[in-house]
């Protein structure tokens, strides 16, 4: 008889994969509960989201576009799409990281309190980021910064050492390439 | 004229005739008094009174289990919906097309804590395939008919209408069927060509193959059953099904190779596991089928056809997946067949299918007979012996007799097999036989049951009087629950903690009390008299049938174990019982 090797049970480890990061683009029915529904299907099946940003994109035909930042392996993200596509107000799930180019932009709103050298060196670092000051007074200032997720992690990191107080950021919005629409 | 002007209440009831619904299962209160109030003065729709919310949705799911249409079930508000959330979890785990609707407190108090109001939509939301708060009463003519549209296309599954009391009395517009705008949920119902000609080519060149078919073949409707038929014959391999899938193929044919799974045949599992090409047609290789799922069915290619793209490649990786409806694939499937003709490998064929009868000589259903006392695996062979003419339906609870009644009842149609697989529903089978029952009042219809099970929806029995509903309870009573009491001897040293029922009620007394006919049968040699009397019984039977107190449900392949790793009935001695799951099987369900 054949024996199996693996000592374990009913996590399959015939193929190990990756955890690779994903960011997906669903276009819903903008009704009461839709993003419950959504993220219960997250929390329900042990999904990760690390973004999640969503708003109405076309008002007339009251259709909302969530974009989620996910992670898991390539199995996983694929059952995401899947479970995701088998909702009723689920109009199309988009898989933008391997669907070809796709371009992810985040904002960030970035408070800095402080006075002297410090104060000049968080205004010196905002222009080379090309961050706007949105909000000042002679204690502080808050920024407004735009860009990949990556760039505004790096803004932030800088900012912690000249008196950031607080951040609140909008999430990962992302749109492909090209002439082509979802 | 396409549209009328009427209350949120009528409307509600208008659509469902429209919708082409005969009979409700429901229970009355507070918020859903207006459509309550609608019932009163027409004719066109029967409502049946359970006597709690979830014997309600349970005889929907039996009625429709039978039948292939939506059931329909109406509930109030705060615990009428919470009471219902369990049947709807049950129908959404066997994918059984419901449309629930609730009643809710008037809108304006949402939200407020008001009496009798919970978070109906929020609380079902996991446990329905959609659902609906209804917030104007010119949307709940569309949303009635979308329901039905949604919980009966692709995968069926519960679909919860949400119904304000204020929307349900206000006056708006009736929209018919036909001018309701379908909703962009469009399931694929055709397979991929491509995929199902590679599927066929797979299938020519197999030298061990197995057709392995589940519920969803039954959920496609007769004519897939029909189709699946046809294919297995003009292979000739063999085929196994799943609990689910009961009565997809006829379990009386002779490529039946019995039920796969935890407690399915010894050739069936072993054909799963040493199998070249698996062919798996509306099953879900959920883990009762696999097993331990690293050593599940090591060699083999698997062509995989189901209408639900996330079953696919869930638990298993499939070689060739086709998502569709199964009618539709299978059909496609013969004609390729047909057209191409392939020649088989008809003596590895041969081979393979001696080797599946030397697994079936182990007779592995097979049990200590006894004169003394009812064996419980013969009191539903005589079961079946005594009713294999007659068109019945069989429903059970959830145990040791499910799966009793699973491997020595055999099916031959679909449809007539009502079980609670997925959730494993203990309380399912009365209420479900009830609905079955009203489907079809001039066929025997029986719920198998045990003894703590029972007791789970006791009060529908009220409902079957109310009715005139001649079901017939099974029991088969060995005074504990059974499949806690063998998984507490298998994996807790036969410490039988709360397994057994100190003080069962006196079955016949409770079923006169009722208002049925109850019967008591101790020994083997008056158990066929005593069935035939309950058979001929133009009433409600309860049947109390005293059965072996301690016997175990074998074969079984023990949670962590490869189906190749079975544990049949007749070598093994208590004390290896109580080994054979390993510390870290313990763990698992």
């Amino acid at each position: 008889m054949l024996k199996p090797k693996s000592q374990s049970h009913y996590v399959g480890p015939a193929v190990v994969q990756d955890i690779v990061s994903r960011t997906l683009s669903v276009l819903v029915d903008n009704e009461p509960g839709v993003l419950a529904r959504v993220i219960g299907l997250f929390t329900a099946r042990g999904y990760n989201i690390d973004s999640l940003t969503v708003t109405e994109t076309e008002h007339e035909k009251h259709v909302s576009r969530i974009t989620i930042v996910t992670t898991g392996t390539p199995a996983v993200i694929q059952q995401i799409k899947h479970q995701l596509e088998r909702m009723v107000p689920v109009h199309r799930v988009l898989d933008l990281t391997v669907e070809g180019q796709s371009m992810e932009r985040e904002l960030a709103l970035v408070k800095v309190a402080g006075k002297g050298d410090k104060r000049i060196e968080a205004l010196r670092m905002a222009e080379i980021f090309r961050a706007n000051v949105i909000d000042a007074s002679i204690n502080h200032f808050v920024f407004e910064i735009t860009g990949k997720a990556s760039k505004i992690e790096q803004f932030i990191q800088i900012m912690t050492d000249l008196g950031l107080i607080e951040v609140s950021r909008t999430g990962i919005a992302a749109i492909g390439r090209g002439d082509a629409a979802m | 004229m396409g549209s009328q002007q009427m209350n949120g209440a009528e409307i509600v009831l208008k659509a469902l005739v429209d919708q082409g619904v005969s009979d409700i299962f429901g229970y009355p209160g507070g918020a859903v008094l207006p459509l309550y109030d609608a019932m009163f003065n027409q004719n066109s729709i029967r409502h049946i009174l359970v006597r709690q919310e979830g014997g309600a949705v349970h005889a929907a799911e039996g009625y429709a289990r039978s039948t292939g249409k939506v059931g329909v079930v109406v509930v109030t508000s705060g615990p009428g919906a919470t009471n219902a959330v369990t049947g709807l979890t049950d129908a959404m785990m066997d994918s059984i097309p419901l449309v629930c609707i609730t009643g809710q407190v008037p809108t304006h108090l949402i939200g407020n804590d008001a009496f009798q109001e919970c978070d109906t939509t929020g609380i079902t939301r996991p446990c329905t395939k959609h659902n609906y708060l209804v917030k104007d009463v010119n949307d709940l003519a569309r949303v009635v008919h979308e329901a039905f549209y949604v919980a009966r296309s692709g995968r069926p599954g519960p679909v919860l209408i949400d119904l304000p009391k204020d929307v349900a009395m206000a006056m708006g517009t009736y929209i018919e069927p036909k001018h309701v705008k379908p909703k962009h949920y469009s399931p694929q119902v055709k397979g991929d060509s491509v995929k199902i000609e590679q599927a066929v080519k797979m299938i020519a060149a197999a030298k061990r193959p197995l057709i392995y078919a589940g519920g969803g073949v039954i959920n496609s409707g007769p004519q897939a059953s029909k189709l699946l038929r046809q294919f297995t014959k003009l292979t000739g391999f063999p085929c196994t099904l799943t609990l689910m899938g009961l009565g997809a193929y006829p379990a009386n044919d002779k490529q039946f190779i019995g039920m796969v799974g935890m407690h399915g045949t010894y050739e069936a599992n072993l054909a799963m596991h040493d199998c070249d090409v698996m062919v798996c047609i509306g099953a879900r290789f959920d883990d009762r089928i696999t097993g331990r799922i690293d050593a599940f069915s090591p060699g083999s290619k698997k062509i995989h056809i189901d209408i639900d793209p996330s079953s696919i490649n869930k638990n298993v990786h499939v070689d060739v997946p086709i998502v569709g409806d199964i009618a539709y694939v299978l059909e496609e499937m013969l004609r390729v067949w047909k057209a191409k003709a392939p020649t088989l490998d008809k003596g590895a064929h041969k081979a393979w299918w001696k080797q599946i009868e030397t697994w079936r000589k182990k007779k592995s259903l097979s049990y200590k007979k006894s004169d003394t006392v009812i064996m419980p695996q013969y009191a539903i062979e005589r079961l079946y012996e005594l009713t294999k003419d007659r068109d019945c339906y069989i429903s059970t609870e959830v145990g040791q007799h499910q799966m009793w009644a699973a491997q020595f009842y055999h099916f031959d149609d679909p449809n007539h097999w009502l079980t609670s697989g997925g959730l494993g529903t203990m309380g399912y089978g009365l209420p479900a036989a009830i609905g079955a029952q009203l489907a079809h009042p001039k066929s025997l219809v029986i719920d198998i049951a045990g003894d703590a099970s029972i007791l789970m929806n006791i009060q529908e029995a009220s409902t079957a009087v109310q009715f005139d509903v001649p079901v017939k309870v099974f029991i088969l009573n060995n005074q504990h629950m059974g499949m806690v009491r063998q998984w507490q001897q298998l994996l807790h040293g036969n410490r039988l903690s709360h397994s057994y029922t100190e003080s069962l009620p006196d079955f016949v007394k409770l079923a006169e009390a009722y208002g049925w006919v109850g019967m008591k049968c101790e020994k083997p040699d008056e158990l066929d008299d005593a069935i035939t009397e309950m058979i001929n019984t133009d009433a409600p039977v309860f049947f109390d049938c005293r059965v072996a107190a301690l016997a175990n449900c074998f074969p079984m392949i023990p949670s962590g174990k490869a189906h190749n790793e079975m544990l049949l009935g007749d070598d093994v001695s208590d004390e290896e019982v109580g080994g054979a799951i390993s510390e870290e099987g313990k763990v698992l369900v």
